[in-house]
């Protein structure tokens, strides 16, 4: 996985979301999630390109389905935005990298 | 100017992907237009990018999943040479040879075009269905249904694909009720086996969906029993909806001739147009069979169709290394 990437699990998702200086975009994904598996290289992308504008997390659900359930996680891949450790924006399936930049643009 | 292709593909399922494996053989370097990720089927590797297990797809005996399957056409297609552009084609003008073909600002120009835009699988077109899509309303079996692990589900549908999806569902949910508007389902034999043996499956026949309930997450849907009128409340946290497929064809409206439902007319028994080197293959040109195998086998004839056109009109940029005509 990119240097620029953050794996959360139900242990730390608080301490990174709330610690965070910059805002951080959450993507909830699975191994047996094919679109999770098509735009994770699109989000390794955004990570390097936005470096210390907002920081990218992986939070697989398999592993984390605390923390999936406690946002009414019911499809994936979900994205949400957390800005100061609340949920900002929230991208529901996949979508190609101009329609996410574009939804993000406020945040980068 | 730009330069002038001699084959683009608009399309990246079976038939889009073995067109191009054939066309590059053929050392004409097709360009692909696989399209543009979505979490429905129209997206790069179609319809099979969101089926769990493919088991009628000859030479895989212990079957295959539908994304591994997409990938390894992808990648023999590469292996040839042939260049693949994630974008969707945004207009075409088909009023050449050659043709134009628009990405974005981007004009590219092609000889000869293969249109395999696929289907798109359809929803119900409810209000709140929309609503409530990604809140229990899905669009993708595979990714969603380990939400609703030991909860009620609905399947909307009647056919293969609405069984699949009920049985691969049965893995989490309680309890999957199909609701399918007809007496009788269209499913194959051996589908509708699989599912009557599947002590988690229930039927609602001769019932629609009329419409879908909860505030901020799926809690019901409203079912109406068409024969009866009766009208009840069935409680599922998640809607799966399997009731068929329109063509992807929006885009070549004035220019291709289409039926009135929209797929794309070919000249019998081959994938020629209405238009001199545009030619389809796959299911945005058939409503009949709509396998991945067909498919392929469509692709293959659109790639020989369009070599063949190439080389009687001598003006490919390439020297055409024609497919055998005796494999």
């Amino acid at each position: 996985m990119a240097a620029n990437i953050t794996t959360l699990t139900d242990t730390n998702f608080n301490e990174e979301i709330k610690g965070s200086a910059e805002p951080v975009l959450v993507d909830f994904w699975a191994e047996w999630c094919g679109p999770c598996k098509m735009i994770a290289p699109m989000l390794e992308e955004l990570a390097d390109d936005h470096a210390g504008k907002i920081r990218v997390a992986k939070l697989n659900i398999d592993d984390a389905p605390a923390t999936a359930s406690a946002f009414h996680v019911m499809s994936i891949p979900t994205l949400i935005l957390f800005k100061d450790g609340e949920p900002e924006r929230r991208i529901v399936g996949a979508r190609p990298k101009a329609a996410l930049l574009e939804e993000l643009s406020e945040f980068l | 100017m730009p330069d002038t292709r001699d084959v683009v593909i608009i399309g990246s399922g079976p038939a889009g992907l073995t067109a191009a494996i054939y066309t590059a053989r053929a050392n004409l370097h097709p360009l692909v237009i696989e399209g543009e990720l979505t979490s429905n089927t129209d997206q790069p590797g179609g319809q099979l990018m969101l089926t769990t297990d493919v088991e009628n797809y000859p030479g895989f005996p212990d079957g295959i999943t539908g994304p591994e399957l997409m990938k390894s056409f992808r990648d023999q297609a590469e292996r040839f040479g042939a260049e693949i552009r994630t974008a969707k084609a945004g207009k075409v003008e088909f009023s050449g040879p050659p043709h134009r073909i628009w990405i974005g600002d981007e004009e590219i120009e092609a000889r000869a075009v293969i249109v395999a835009t696929g289907a798109r699988a359809l929803m119900l077109g409810l209000p709140n269905e929309q609503r409530l899509l990604g809140y229990g309303v899905s669009t993708c079996a595979t990714c969603d249904g380990f939400f609703h692990r030991g909860k009620p589900i609905v399947v909307v549908g009647g056919g293969d694909s609405a069984l699949e999806e009920a049985t691969f569902l049965t893995r989490f949910a309680e309890k999957v009720t199909v609701v399918h508007r007809r007496d009788q389902l269209r499913a194959s034999k051996i589908m509708q086996d699989r599912a009557m043996a599947n002590p988690k499956l229930e039927f609602e026949f001769d019932t629609v969906v009329e419409d879908v309930l909860g505030d901020d997450v799926l809690e019901a849907v409203k079912l109406r029993n068409v024969k009866t009128g009766d009208v009840k409340t069935l409680p599922v946290s998640g809607m799966f909806v399997a009731i068929g497929h329109v063509p992807n064809t929006d885009l070549f409206k004035g220019w291709l001739e289409m039926e009135d439902t929209g797929y794309l007319v070919t000249q019998h028994g081959s994938t020629f147009t209405n238009v001199e080197g545009v030619f389809a293959a796959g299911d945005v040109q058939d409503h009949v069979y709509r396998q991945a195998i067909t498919a392929a086998g469509s692709g293959c004839m659109a790639a020989i169709d369009a070599e063949r056109w190439l080389e009687s009109t001598g003006d490919s940029s390439h020297t055409i290394d024609p497919t055998p005509r005796d494999w």
